[in-house]
């Protein structure tokens, strides 16, 4: 190209990219205050990009569904919920720095976010440090309790215990366990082995994989070789789609050696395909074939703002009732204020989807069902044993003479 | 060609400077000043503690800018693998705060989630603040002689130079990743409130921590334009150009290589510790092959030939990400996309290419031909370096080596495709 039309081009790229820095740079100091105005500002914070969007996408939108339904019904104290959505990039300290701006320049009354324990472990000091709030809608591997942040997916002893107890009633003796490398997976199967020394249950073996791995002939090689009567698996992500995949084509069935996943939800399934996981099971403590009236609106209400092939999962629920639960504080506090909202939740009950849902005022954690499920054909999940009612949460396990030395 | 090496003894023999008026002598140093002057007194005092936080973090970002410019821009090592050694600072400051915080006989947090009942070996020495220090680096520094002197002896380089540190990145991520006991795994190192005496809470001792930032990068930056600017960085170039060359003048190109490489390491060493503090985290995240990607995407995008260019560039994509991101939260992605494409198609150079095209451009016709020996050439072209011959009357200029673009474009080997070839890289 001449040089007379380079050039200008170059120029204007150069002066639009200087521009959007300056345009961008001043600091806004009269943010809205959360209190203040004619609606309460909160923050949503997933990652939208990166690994973990798939799974994070469904939690803001159930999310936002929430907010909708409030706003449609009042809002809260008079004011409409505004929410502020921001990308935690499936980067650690993406969702940091992603806080602390809701905090400080948005001035969110609170937050709710996170997926993985490293996204919610980077943010904990940020929250912790603003004395702000937080809630986090994943189950999790327990042995934490901010005093900033509420948990409303299961804690260790709402999910992989009740897991395991169900194992050992089916008179399964020795279990393998098969985890993604990192954190939760980690801890999980700290937990787990512990309970299998003190239950009378061997464990045959122990594999991890990367996040995002896909090749599983050699897992599934020993799993043939140590031929365990279960098999409990903390996979995450789409490693589970090559997992069941080649255990299905190995020959392997469900019959013969089951899995017990803990990260294998509604949504996962239609990943993996319906065909290659069902008949194994799953332990969370909502799916979407839960019955009662809560959750017939709920499930209705996602499908009508988000397209019928959707489904719903716990998670999704857990982020659905942490915007409600969050609602009837503030109600209850007549302020957002942190403090107060923290001192008008304890206890509070709320009837939700999964069922009555209660806040624990001494942990920030909530008491729920806990449930196994079937995996069906048509990728729905049918329950097969639930806890008859809400557990008491119990991040450290205090409860358990053979957690004694975990945490 | 032959003038390009055949310069390298002339100028290490006496490096005078090119008969320059005053105003240009002092432009580069100009602009240091007052480039420190804005991060030191201005930043401070409009920028809320929150976005002087995000700043601090972009310009520990810089400092690793400033030592890939000195191995990729004038030493031709495309490095993309420097996350191990912002790592092996960072881990290394991290550990040190978090046995701090713990005290003596505590074991820190993620130990304790982790199930590891007493303090491993490995870590014990790091308690100690001058050890923890020197570690910052040492280690970096360390691994890149030991690396660079067997890769470089070996006479890998390009690609081959280029993949392998980008293995040497995801190792590291899979190594800290699965030792979770000893190193976080995933989650990192998180929560840290103390650094040295200063409260990481409060606004004022974050605030001095910035500045100690600001210092470091200048120093570093100095660091790097004297080196650069010296007979070793004249060699390095050289290296970069004609390795061949160089080996038969009688130098071992691998030491140069391998100097400038492991200065390269310590400072991104430097910076992953610093960078501890500012951001108040460190994970696997940031020291990955995206995020060691993303550092020399910076100083591409401000122009790898020049050190300024570099911070700059390391500054602009980092502000970019954040303002695109909060200002779009479901696009964003795509628009820094855009940013990195616009900027290498019409400026490959990067924006400091752009900048002394512009500056050519405005001297051409203020002051036309008479001088045209000495004036850079107006373009960063390929025809236009190919046609030129290379730098052979034209020297490094010491007094505007801040942002000069111009001895690396007449010393580009454009005009040798063999010797491009060579390098494995692109003649940019």
């Amino acid at each position: 190209m001449p040089r007379g039309v380079r050039k200008p081009l170059v120029m204007a790229v150069a002066a639009a990219l200087l521009l959007s820095a300056t345009g961008c740079a001043e600091d806004p100091t009269a943010a809205s205050g959360a209190g203040s105005g004619s609606t309460i500002k909160v923050g949503i914070l997933h990652s939208l990009s990166g690994t973990m969007a798939i799974s994070e996408v469904t939690v803001r939108d159930a999310e936002l569904l929430a907010i909708e339904e409030i706003n449609a019904a009042g809002g809260v104290l008079g004011k409409k919920i505004e929410p502020v959505v921001e990308d935690g990039a499936s980067d650690w300290p993406t969702f940091a720095e992603k806080a602390q701006k809701l905090i400080s320049q948005d001035k969110v009354a609170t937050v709710f976010g996170g997926w993985t324990s490293a996204s919610r472990k980077a943010m904990l000091p940020v929250f912790e440090r603003n004395k702000a709030l937080l809630w986090y809608p994943v189950q999790y591997e327990g042995l934490e309790s901010s005093p900033y942040i509420f948990y409303t997916g299961a804690t260790t002893n709402q999910q992989i215990v009740p897991g395991l107890d169900y194992l050992k009633e089916q008179g399964k003796k020795s279990i393998f366990l098969v985890g993604s490398d990192y954190v939760f997976p980690r801890t999980a199967n700290k937990i787990i082995k512990a309970y299998a020394a003190a239950n009378g249950m061997t464990v045959l073996g122990e594999e991890y994989t990367p996040l995002g791995h896909t090749e599983y002939s050699t897992v599934v090689n020993k799993l043939q070789q140590a031929k365990p009567d279960a098999v409990f698996n903390t996979l995450n992500g789409d490693s589970n789609v090559a997992f069941f995949k080649q255990l299905r084509s190995s020959g392997i069935t469900a019959a013969a050696m089951p899995t017990v996943s803990v990260s294998v939800a509604e949504e996962e399934v239609v990943g993996i395909g319906p065909e290659n996981v069902a008949g194994h099971l799953v332990a969370w403590n909502y799916y979407q074939t839960t019955s009662g009236a809560r959750n017939d609106t709920f499930v209705k209400a996602f499908k009508g703002k988000y397209g019928a092939a959707k489904v719903t999962s716990d998670p999704m629920e857990a982020g659905y009732n942490a915007v409600y639960l969050w609602a009837e504080s503030v109600k209850k506090a007549g302020s957002v204020e942190v403090e107060a909202v923290k001192k008008a939740s304890a206890g509070i009950s709320l009837e939700t989807p999964e069922g009555t849902v209660t806040i624990d005022g001494e942990n920030q954690h909530v008491f729920k069902t806990a449930r196994i499920g079937l995996v069906q054909p048509d990728g729905q999940i049918k329950e097969v044993w639930n806890s008859g009612k809400p557990i008491k949460p119990d991040p450290y396990l205090k409860g358990y003479p053979w957690a004694t030395g975990l945490s | 060609m032959t003038g390009a090496v055949a310069t390298v003894p002339d100028r290490t023999a006496g490096p005078g400077p090119a008969p320059l008026s005053r105003s240009r002598r002092l432009a580069g140093p100009a602009l240091f000043v007052a480039v420190g002057l804005l991060l030191v007194a201005v930043a401070p005092a409009v920028l809320s503690p929150f976005r002087l936080d995000l700043l601090g973090k972009y310009l520990c970002y810089a400092i690793v800018a400033v030592g890939i410019g000195l191995a990729w821009g004038r030493g031709g090592m495309l490095t993309l693998g420097q996350g191990v050694f912002f790592g092996l600072g960072g881990y290394a400051m991290g550990m040190h705060l978090k046995l701090r915080e713990a005290g003596p006989g505590g074991l820190p947090d993620f130990m304790v989630w982790s199930g590891v009942e007493s303090l491993p070996a490995l870590w014990r020495p790091f308690a100690n603040p001058v050890f923890a220090l020197a570690m910052v680096v040492l280690l970096p520094v360390t691994v890149a002689v030991l690396l660079g002197l067997l890769v470089f002896r070996q006479r890998v380089r390009g690609a081959y130079f280029a993949v392998l540190s980008q293995a040497l990145a995801a190792a590291f991520v899979i190594l800290l990743v699965g030792q979770q006991g000893l190193t976080g795994g995933t989650n990192g190192l998180t929560n840290f409130q103390m650094f040295y005496g200063l409260d990481l809470y409060q606004p004022g001792d974050k605030r001095f921590l910035y500045l100690v930032v600001v210092a470091v990068l200048g120093t570093m930056f100095l660091l790097a334009w004297q080196l650069s600017r010296s007979r070793f960085g004249q060699l390095l170039v050289a290296v970069r150009d004609g390795e061949d060359r160089v080996r038969f003048l009688g130098y071992e190109p691998a030491v140069v290589k391998t100097i400038a490489f492991a200065v390269s390491a310590g400072m991104a060493g430097i910076a992953g510790a610093l960078f501890v503090p500012m951001v108040g985290l460190l994970s696997p995240a940031n020291l990955g092959i995206v995020a060691s990607l993303e550092l020399l995407i910076g100083v591409a995008i401000g122009g790898r030939f020049s050190l300024a260019g570099a911070v700059g560039g390391a500054l602009l994509v980092n502000y970019a990400k954040t303002i695109f991101s909060e200002e779009s939260a479901d696009n964003w992605i795509y628009l820094q996309g855009a940013m990195f494409v616009i900027v290498m198609i019409w400026a490959p150079r990067g924006l400091a290419g752009l900048a002394a095209d512009a500056r050519a451009a405005v001297r051409h016709r203020r002051r036309p031909p008479s001088r045209s020996v000495a004036a850079p050439i107006p373009s960063g072209t390929p025809s236009a370096n190919g046609s030129a011959p290379p730098g052979s009357a034209d020297p490094v200029d010491p007094a505007r080596p801040v942002d000069d673009a111009r001895p690396a474009d007449q010393i580009e080997p454009t005009g040798v495709p063999a010797v491009a070839a060579q390098r494995g890289e692109e003649p940019a």
